[in-house]
């Protein structure tokens, strides 16, 4: 009991424990950062509604798996990436995509919003089950509201209705947004090959741009 | 009715002549005293077994048709499967542990349970905590930690539900009339005490004090592995290494593998649940590889032993309790080595993140822990009521539905959880694409789920309808004290 309670424990508990920010990139800059405002509220989202329950946010070593070839990550991750979170959602099965650079991968806020309300309506043949209760139905006043869901064909709501999206989808979609862990880290590098275009990509503000081409879908 | 072998249980069990030539108004005593609390946890586990069996099914439906009661929050798949594991795992799995767990001490030791009424005060709160447990995750309250999914004000009723019924366990096995301490005390007691300190430490580290970053992931999934290795499996094994013996009139093979194998298995079984790849430094996965091959050992020894206790033995005719028991000693092994072969690299690249894993739980916790305990209870129920089971046609439909479903369920995801990773391993087959071949085995395993609940219906059922017989006799008519007599008289004679 004691022996396990030792390795299982105690033993990674002094390895990890005192992790801190450590500086990264040209400028020395703090990773990682910790979440404010919508985007913190919206790990709650995310863990009230059980979202690990089918997607993980770790991206595999390269040769371990398909995570780096599915672009779902340039590096693999690592225990620093998660030294902010309140509840580290990493997630045990995959019934739906790895998130850990959604923000990255998706960077459109209607698609995400779209895709809460009826997955369907952005992703052919999805398992992922609707969120409507992350949505209110309400009649069109005037002008349709600037934040209603753009849904179109079957997917749309009937005429003289919309569908907006409550504080805690647009909590939750902040949080996705802000699933970002690239920046090359001393225990991670980027692999080799494409690693100088890749580094620097990923530790600026453009990294995103960089990643849209990647697969929506993969 | 249970046709079991009439051979007392510390003779089969390898005990000494000595206590072999107990007295049977003792062991007569030690099961009347164990009617009132054990029948309440029984009856609560079963209704939790049936309950958390349907919310199974529900999450199971909506892994391949995600429109299924979809509009409500409550009902969300991400919080119906934790809440089936809730209800699962804390309302049948740990009740019913308890429940034949005191029966045994009681039995083994020939002594009266002690301090009924603290365990009935204890199993009502602790039903009371997982009641609370499922309503805050199906409610959004979860702490988004596998297996520790329970709010956190609700673990601390449980800790001292627990302990209020694990301290009777305690102060019976002290004041035991038999002395020496039979493989299966030895399990129960392990477990009795391992519970409480993994419990304890996964809690104060990810719900009151909790730790920072990954280390969070270590020690949840730690809890995960350990609450089945150290819990769930040493009672099961505590009830195999009494029924084995017993019911084929047959002292145990060997104590010295016996006491190999129950070392091994403290000593290595806690050494897992972090697969290889997770994010957190790799000697960690590294230890739970080694744990996982380690584990070889007392699962070598722990098979020797049966299979030379039982090799060539044939139990009674018509002996519905050694069907349960052969299965779940069977499905031990299988667990086991899915188990083992799963945290391997080569085979962890495929079914790590995958259903598989699944398939393997509901193996140990169907297939090892259920049916054990089943075989339990149809033992030990007419011992401590008095009272025979009212169907055996039930009891038939129940071992029958229990076994398809359990090979069901466990098949379909093992098998859906390696074509899951095989089309996910290989990046040409678009996600939606790769999943689309896993969604005919998660029919197959919902179908599993619903042939179980029709099993632990027919299973309720028939104790409730031997707890009505049983209240009808003892507590209603005004002849009671006659119906006790009469009632006492026979099932001496069937000890």
């Amino acid at each position: 009991m004691a022996v396990t309670w030792y390795g299982m424990l105690v033993a990674p508990s002094r390895q990890m424990g005192g992790q801190q920010q450590a500086n990264v990139g040209p400028g020395n800059e703090r990773y990682p950062i910790p979440r404010l405002g919508p985007a913190h509220r919206g790990a709650e989202v995310y863990r009230s509604n059980g979202c690990a329950y089918c997607h993980t946010q770790q991206v595999r070593p390269q040769g371990y798996g398909s995570d780096f070839e599915r672009g779902w990550g340039l590096r693999m991750s690592a225990a620093q990436d998660f030294l902010f979170e309140e509840t580290v959602a990493l997630g045990q099965v995959r019934m739906g995509p790895d998130l850990a650079n959604v923000g990255f991968r998706l960077t459109d806020e209607a698609w995400h919003y779209a895709h809460l309300y009826n997955p369907k309506s952005k992703v052919t043949g999805s398992l992922m089950p609707q969120y409507p209760f992350l949505f209110k139905e309400q009649p069109i006043k005037g002008s349709p509201s600037g934040d209603a869901l753009v849904l179109t064909g079957a997917f749309a709501p009937p005429t003289g209705v919309e569908i907006v999206p409550t504080k805690e989808a647009r909590e939750l979609v902040a949080y996705l947004m802000s699933l970002k862990s690239q920046v090359p880290l001393f225990e991670t590098p980027l692999p080799a090959g494409p690693k100088q275009d890749a580094e620097a990509t990923a530790s600026s503000e453009g990294a995103g741009n960089a990643q849209t081409n990647l697969a929506l879908n993969r | 009715m249970t046709g079991m072998n009439t051979q007392s249980s510390e003779t089969a069990a390898g005990q000494s002549p000595d206590q072999s030539a107990m007295s049977k108004s003792r062991v007569l005593e030690a099961d009347k005293s164990c009617s009132v609390p054990v029948m309440f946890l029984l009856t609560w586990a079963l209704a939790w077994l049936v309950g958390g069996g349907i919310l199974a099914v529900v999450s199971s439906i909506k892994l391949h048709g995600p429109g299924f009661l979809a509009g409500s929050a409550w009902l969300t798949y991400g919080r119906v499967q934790p809440a089936s594991i809730h209800a699962l795992l804390y309302g049948f799995g740990f009740q019913a542990a308890i429940a034949v767990g005191l029966w045994m001490i009681a039995r083994l030791g020939q002594a009266e349970l002690m301090g009924r009424k603290g365990i009935l005060l204890g199993g009502a709160f602790w039903n009371l905590g997982v009641c609370l447990g499922v309503f805050g995750i199906l409610g959004g309250a979860g702490t988004g930690h596998p297996m520790l999914e329970m709010p956190g004000f609700v673990s601390p009723l449980l800790l001292v539900s627990y302990s209020l019924m694990g301290v009777w366990a305690l102060i019976t096995l002290h004041f035991r009339q038999v002395r020496s301490l039979y493989v299966s005390q030895w399990y129960l007691l392990a477990a009795l005490f391992w519970f409480p300190w993994i419990f304890i430490a996964a809690q104060s580290s990810l719900v009151f004090h909790p730790v920072r970053g990954a280390l969070q992931f270590v020690i949840s999934s730690w809890y995960g592995h350990a609450v089945v290795a150290l819990w769930l499996v040493p009672v099961a094994l505590a009830v195999l290494f009494y029924f084995i013996p017993k019911l084929l009139g047959r002292p145990l093979h060997s104590k010295h593998l016996a006491t190999f194998g129950f070392w091994t298995m403290a000593l290595f079984a806690g050494w897992g649940g972090v697969q290889a790849g997770a994010p957190v430094p790799r000697w960690i996965s590294s230890v739970c590889i080694v744990g996982g091959g380690l584990m070889l050992l007392p699962l070598i020894a722990v098979g020797m032993n049966w299979w030379f206790t039982a090799r060539g033995a044939k139990p009674a005719q018509g002996d519905f309790v050694w069907g349960f028991i052969r299965f779940a000693a069977v499905a031990f092994f299988a667990a086991m080595l899915l188990d083992i072969g799963g945290r391997t690299r080569v085979i962890g690249e495929v079914t790590d993140l995958t259903v598989f894993s699944s398939g393997v739980y509901a193996l140990y916790f169907y297939g090892v822990f259920g049916m054990s305990i089943a075989g339990a209870v149809y033992y030990l129920v007419p011992k401590i009521t008095q009272t025979e089971w009212p169907s055996a046609q039930l009891i038939r439909w129940h071992y029958l539905g229990s076994m398809v479903g359990t090979v069901l369920i466990t098949a379909a995801l093992v098998v859906g959880g390696v074509i899951q990773g095989l089309r996910l391993n290989n990046a040409d087959i678009a996600f939606v694409d790769a999943l689309a071949k896993t969604v005919p085995f998660l029919g197959l395993s919902t179908l599993g789920g619903l042939i179980l609940v029709a099993a632990n219906v027919a299973f309720l059922l028939n104790l409730v309808r031997l707890l009505t017989v049983c209240c009808r006799c003892c507590c209603c008519l005004p002849w009671n004290g006659t119906a006790n007599g009469n009632k006492a008289a026979a099932v001496g004679a069937n000890l």
